[in-house]
């Protein structure tokens, strides 16, 4: 192991960094994903994550928002590891992966309250975030009966009410039609103006100001 | 930012796997039924006659118990699992162990307590000695809920695994012998009319241990599986 | 850190050629005190009075009974570490010594039934110490098979790791429950097995026995541990060039 001193890294790393990751390494059955890696996010950034399939990009998100453990290195929120202070790093995060984290069982407001009530947001404003999300008069159907676009477009309204600083999205505009996605980039950036930061992978380009997003690119590796 | 209180967040999960299970009834009466059948297969298995069922009647039933918890634990974790709300509820800013504790309960609101309700009936089915039932419903009380507590470790440690079901059986059922022996025994020693106290006592002293330790566990098992 | 001298261990390939190095000791002190001792416990130790030449497979069911407790605790230990100080090896030790406690389980469980066969006239019987040993085996077992269920190996260490320690903590409370259980049937068994009191001339063919046998699972936990390090390192540079080294050999 060649980063044993996590506790000195830490001690340089500045608090004006949302997230930093230090030298992550990522294996997955037996394959290097990435090596070495560092990032550093700061308050207004937009980081894109590019790579082909297989590169490791979800890999790499779920790393960042504490759901996997890298193979070896660590990252720091507000300077500090994310291990020593989940449930401070937990009330500024807000992920959402490629499942939707929908239930078919209940209605389209009642998982978006049951989203914003455990995150601790008001779920009074459930009804009039959903009208955001173009899901007005599907308030009281079971998301049974939505569909796949309909299930991310109630994942995704949680993003009105956050109060998170650092948004990890992966590839958030899946099923999402032309007009939603700017909506969702007008979000991304009036949240990175306001001090946040978000962290996404999307197969398509974001019609975003390209000073705007900071790249990190994953390339393929073969072993 | 409003914070949850622990409570606030433990009601919120509970209401919301109890809501969840209502709209899905027969994931509450499949293994209600299954546990009725078992027992109902013994008195065609072994015969009818009434002196040999009620010495195997505490068997049957905690067995019985045991088969119809094995198979509904897998709603637990793995639909939550199945379509993300499991990590949405890792990432929650409340202590996992809160999180897992109010799965377990709801889970045994919704698996163990109506295999209580039902026991009495089945008894009598198998004519167990008269004075054996207080102790029936005393063990499972105390019992039903360490096979939750107990099986969501093995859930926790499956549920991301494709063919998880019958390794599940396989992690878990061994852990539930203890129960078994000291439930069953319980049983059997009310039916001879002596002080069961003790086989009770380490029950719960089953309950208590598990109640404080496999919530860790299954903590853990999940950071594993949603790895 | 008190954990600071472990740390040139963690290092896959040193620890790879360190059991390397120990292997082909502990295999030589392995044949030494299994010669030794089998041939004193089986040849020269004097029979039981009651049971006879029969009470000589207590000499192989014994030690195998003791080692399979002491390597699931073993197991567990390397779980915890794992869990605990995230020593990435301590998961391809426990790993490693899964199969081969199963195996140790099994030795005693079959050996048990074989002492008992002519004691009690039957190939089983629900004895506190067998059963126990058959429950032993289902946790060995579900280890196994949750380690071997999952595709990646890092994972499958870590959640067979959790299984062990759950099953560490269930072991004495089971153990007990059967035991008591046992007494409490006791009216159907005939008698339990009987360990006679040791003495002198039995204990030393024992003790050199057991000596032996704990050699043996050192230098098999050594031979597995050795493979779990390559098969979870196949894509590092110096697993590579040791494959090349071989098949250089190999041509020649």
């Amino acid at each position: 192991m060649s980063n044993i001193n996590y506790e000195n890294e830490a001690a340089t790393l500045s608090k004006n960094k949302l997230l930093s990751a230090k030298s992550l390494t990522c294996i997955r059955e037996d394959r290097l994903l990435f090596e070495a890696l560092n990032i550093d996010v700061s308050p207004g950034d937009i980081v894109q994550i590019e790579g082909p399939n297989g590169a490791g990009k979800t890999s790499l998100l779920r790393i960042l928002a504490g759901l996997s453990q890298p193979y070896e290195g660590s990252v720091y929120f507000q300077a500090e590891n994310i291990s020593e202070q989940r449930e401070a790093f937990h009330q500024n995060l807000l992920y959402l992966g490629h499942l939707p984290g929908v239930k078919d069982e209940m209605t389209a407001q009642e998982n978006l309250e049951f989203n914003l009530a455990l995150h601790g947001l008001n779920k009074a404003t459930a009804e009039s975030t959903l009208a955001e999300v173009s899901l007005l008069g599907f308030e009281d159907t079971l998301a049974s009966h939505l569909s796949a676009g309909q299930h991310r477009r109630i994942a995704l309204a949680r993003l009105w009410q956050s109060q998170a600083k650092v948004w990890i999205l992966d590839e958030p505009f899946t099923a999402i039609d032309k007009l939603g996605v700017e909506k969702l980039e007008q979000l991304f950036l009036h949240h990175a103006n306001n001090g946040g930061c978000v962290i996404l992978t999307t197969h398509q380009e974001l019609s975003l100001p390209a000073e705007r997003v900071k790249k990190v690119t994953l390339a393929y590796r073969f072993y | 930012m409003t914070q949850l209180s622990y409570r606030a967040a433990f009601a919120l999960i509970v209401k919301r796997d109890l809501m969840i299970a209502f709209r899905h009834r027969d994931d509450i009466i499949n293994p209600l039924l299954f546990f009725i059948i078992v027992v109902t297969l013994f008195p065609l298995g072994v015969g009818p006659e009434s002196t040999m069922l009620s010495r195997i009647a505490p068997g049957i039933i905690w067995v019985a118990a045991l088969l119809s918890t094995l198979l509904s634990l897998d709603r637990l974790f793995k639909s939550d699992h199945a379509d993300g709300s499991l990590e949405q509820m890792l990432l929650s800013p409340h202590p996992v162990f809160i999180l897992v504790l109010a799965k377990i309960v709801a889970h045994w609101l919704l698996t163990g307590l109506p295999l209580i309700i039902i026991a009495p009936l089945l008894a009598v089915l198998l004519h167990l000695h008269e004075s054996s039932y207080n102790a029936l419903m005393l063990t499972l009380l105390l019992g039903t809920p360490i096979l939750s507590l107990l099986g969501a470790i093995g859930v926790a440690l499956t549920v991301g695994i494709k063919k998880g079901g019958v390794l599940l059986s396989l992690l878990v059922l061994p852990l539930y012998i203890p129960v078994l022996i000291f439930a069953t025994s319980a049983i059997d020693t009310a039916a001879m009319n002596l002080p069961y106290d003790g086989q009770l006592a380490i029950i719960a002293a089953i309950f208590f241990a598990s109640l404080t330790l496999a919530p860790f566990a299954v903590s853990a098992a999940l950071k594993v599986s949603t790895n | 850190m008190m954990w600071k001298w472990l740390h040139p261990y963690a290092n896959p390939e040193i620890s790879y050629h360190f059991a390397g190095k120990i292997l082909p000791w502990c295999t030589a002190f392995a044949a030494l005190f299994l010669t030794i001792g089998l041939t004193w416990a089986l040849l020269f130790a004097p029979a039981d009075y009651q049971q006879g030449d029969t009470f000589r497979i207590f000499y192989l069911h014994v030690p195998a009974a003791m080692l399979s407790m002491g390597i699931y605790l073993g197991m567990a230990i390397a779980a915890l570490s794992s869990l605990v100080w995230q020593l990435k090896l301590a998961d391809a030790s426990a790993a490693a010594m899964a199969p081969i406690g199963a195996t140790f389980t099994f030795i005693a469980l079959v050996t048990g039934s074989a002492w008992g066969k002519p004691m009690w006239g039957t190939w089983w019987i629900w004895d506190a110490r067998l059963t126990s040993e058959l429950i032993l085996l289902f946790l060995y077992l579900g280890v196994m098979a949750l380690h071997n269920a999952f595709e990646d190996k890092s994972l499958a260490g870590k959640a067979a790791g959790i299984l062990a320690l759950v099953g560490v903590i269930n072991l004495p409370i089971i153990k007990y429950s059967v035991e008591w259980w046992n007494t409490l049937h006791q009216g159907a068994t005939v008698s339990k097995i009987g360990q006679p009191s040791m003495t002198a001339d039995m204990f030393w063919p024992f003790l050199v026995c057991f000596i032996g046998f704990s050699f043996l699972v050192t230098a098999l936990i050594c031979l597995r541990f050795r493979s779990e390090i390559l098969t979870r390192n196949s894509m590092r540079p110096w697993v590579r060039s040791l494959v090349a080294e071989e098949e250089k050999a190999d041509a020649i």
